[in-house]
């Protein structure tokens, strides 16, 4: 069973963020992960890159297929997580722990438009 | 057969300075490269393996053993349409006056051959309810860059340079958004619905927004889940207010093959894949061919050569005419191919043509029906010449499709195809096509359904299939991260 993290917000494909300041790590929920199965490469943006709500930043490519990596916020990416580039297989272990990339947020009203834990356990449902 | 023994890689099986062949002492080897520059020589040997020519035979032989085909058993893989590949296309394929030609030789020592050409590209126009067919392309993806290529040269003509978008499915083939990019074009996303067609609705937003941009909407019908979609005469007419061209995906044309057409639908430009649809070979004796077919008025973009008929001399002649889209791969593409597709259309003839996507569609409905007890089945209603499944029903044994999948190998079976479409996560995909009797298909049921009783009563069990194969389960996390193409460790230097 996928587990949930609280406290985090999460969007309608499946990436949640968790918000510090004026910061956000973005990563994928456990529920993508074990939807995706294991998980062998991460594509993902570099340190400047723009990334915008709703817009691809990377990819996620798994031994069943590969997936887009859709930013729930818009802003400039100040980290990416480099331990994915040798062990992508830290996203099946603990995919909460193991954030994507931290953003700094252009527009924190955007985090309105996601979802607490409660909304999105229903839509896994 | 001794697998323990001739099942080794051939590269251990190498024993140093064991040969097939050996050349007489005296024999003069400097001829060999003297011709070759200096810089393009070998600085040191290839380390290719040294086996005596019995145990080549061998190995390979016992390598063909492993493998498994059409004429071997039931191969329901989804989306690729695994027909039987007739003997009688085999045979004329193989005519000497067909396979000795050349592509250089004069028209007119090869009437019969260009005839041929002429015919099957005015008998896919035919079924295809299109104008015009080249069979250039070699493979489907090539038909749809060169489907591709005629669509943008069109708008070009017209001086309409800010066609630069193509409109694709969310459950497209990957070939459709590649084959756009190949082209230079920029893929835009339509968004599907809950039952997988295509959301018209997003279709019409896409259209308001960027409609004066759309070179194109490249769409497969039956789609990806095997849906016939139904609201596909509003789309087409959607995207031709617009000023778009519609492309058609041949890949599941199959079940639509005698019931409706392409071009009836309002289609503008569409490939076919005659390694699917027209029963010619997928590997082994392909290889492929994608031929393209275009409506009234587009004619003179295609491709060239071109195979036409002169009425007045009753002679068949090669054209290549200014202004089209020039040569697209070697000469007219793969001919024996194009035979082996004519042979299917002939022997099949007008009235059993009709019965193709009927008796493809048949299948895949009984099929369907019969497992949806023990299958999830996710999308209601009749499908065409395919069925997809999420899975089992029963998702609390934790068995994958993937071990179903691995399983069906323990009975003799080849995979559905697994994981595609995207749309669901455990998708499972079953294509028959119309050549299996009701006996192979109840067989393959009563097997599914075994599937679904061990999965319950020994889960274990089928989470470690294949137990009956040469090769147990791999490990495809470590292939796909730390892949080993080469393999010359155990020779001798």
């Amino acid at each position: 069973m996928a587990k949930f993290e609280e406290g985090l917000l999460y969007s309608e494909s499946h990436e949640y963020i968790r918000v510090e300041g004026e910061f956000g790590f973005i990563g994928i929920s456990d529920y993508a992960q074990h939807a995706l199965g294991n998980v062998v490469y991460v594509d993902m943006p570099e340190v400047d890159d723009e990334v915008t709500a709703g817009e691809e930043f990377g990819a996620v490519e798994s031994v069943k297929a590969a997936s887009d990596l859709i930013s729930p916020v818009s802003g400039t990416v100040v980290e990416v997580n480099e331990a994915l580039e040798d062990e992508p297989e830290l996203l099946n272990k603990d995919a909460f722990a193991n954030w994507i990339i931290k953003v700094q947020l252009s527009d924190p009203a955007e985090l309105d438009e996601l979802m607490d834990v409660e909304a999105y356990k229903k839509v896994c449902e | 057969m001794n697998r323990t023994l001739y099942g080794n890689l051939i590269f251990e099986l190498s024993k140093k300075g064991r040969k097939g062949y050996s050349l007489p002492h005296d024999y003069d080897r400097t001829h060999t490269t003297a011709e070759l520059p200096q810089a393009l020589r070998r600085k040191e040997a290839a380390r290719l393996p040294e086996c005596d020519e019995l145990t080549v035979v061998r190995h390979y032989t016992n390598l063909s053993h492993n493998n498994f085909g059409v004429n071997d058993g039931f191969y329901p893989l989804g989306s690729c349409t695994m027909k039987y590949n007739p003997v009688i296309n085999e045979e004329i394929a193989a005519m000497k006056a067909f396979a000795g030609l050349h592509p250089l030789q004069p028209a007119d020592t090869c009437q019969g051959a260009l005839e041929v050409y002429f015919n099957l590209q005015q008998s896919l126009a035919e079924l295809a309810g299109l104008s015009e067919f080249t069979l250039n392309p070699c493979a489907g993806a090539h038909g749809e860059l060169t489907g591709l290529m005629v669509i943008r040269a069109y708008h070009e003509s017209r001086r309409d340079d800010a066609r630069t978008k193509v409109l694709i499915p969310d459950s497209a083939h990957g070939t459709n958004p590649a084959s756009a990019a190949v082209c230079g074009l920029e893929v835009v996303e339509v968004h599907s619905l809950a039952d997988g067609t295509v959301d018209v609705d997003h279709l019409r937003e896409l259209l308001a927004d960027c409609g004066s941009q759309v070179a194109a909407m490249m769409m497969t019908n039956p789609n990806t889940l095997g849906i016939f979609e139904p609201r596909v005469l509003e789309i087409t007419e959607l995207v031709h207010a617009a000023g778009g061209l519609m492309y058609y995906d041949g890949a599941n044309l199959n079940a639509l093959l005698g019931e409706c057409r392409p071009g009836d639908m309002g289609f503008d430009v569409m490939h076919i894949n005659l390694h699917k649809t027209f029963s010619t070979p997928h590997g082994g004796g392909g290889p492929g061919s994608g031929p393209v077919g275009v409506r009234q008025g587009l004619e003179s973009f295609l491709p060239t050569p071109r195979v036409v008929f002169h009425e007045e001399e009753k002679q068949f002649a090669v054209d290549a005419p200014e202004g089209a889209l020039g040569s697209i791969g070697c000469f007219f593409g793969n001919f024996g191919v194009m035979l082996k597709a004519y042979a299917y259309i002939l022997t099949l003839g007008r009235e059993n043509v009709k019965n193709v996507g009927p008796l493809a569609t048949l299948n895949a409905n009984y099929i369907k029906e019969r497992l949806r007890d023990d299958f999830l089945l996710p999308i209601q209603g009749l499908c065409k010449h395919e069925v997809v499944f999420d899975g089992l029903a029963d998702k609390s044994t934790g068995v994958t499709t993937m071990d179903v999948a691995k399983r069906l190998l323990d009975y003799g079976y080849h995979a559905p195809t697994i994981y595609f479409p995207l749309l669901f996560h455990e998708s499972l995909m079953i294509e028959p096509t119309e050549n299996e009797s009701k006996e192979t298909i109840d067989a393959f049921i009563d097997v599914m359904h075994q599937i679904a009783a061990e999965a319950k009563s020994d889960p274990e069990m089928v989470k470690s299939a294949p137990h009956n194969t040469p090769i147990g389960r791999v490990d495809d996390v470590l292939a796909a991260k730390h892949p080993i193409t080469t393999y010359w460790k155990s020779i001798e230097e």
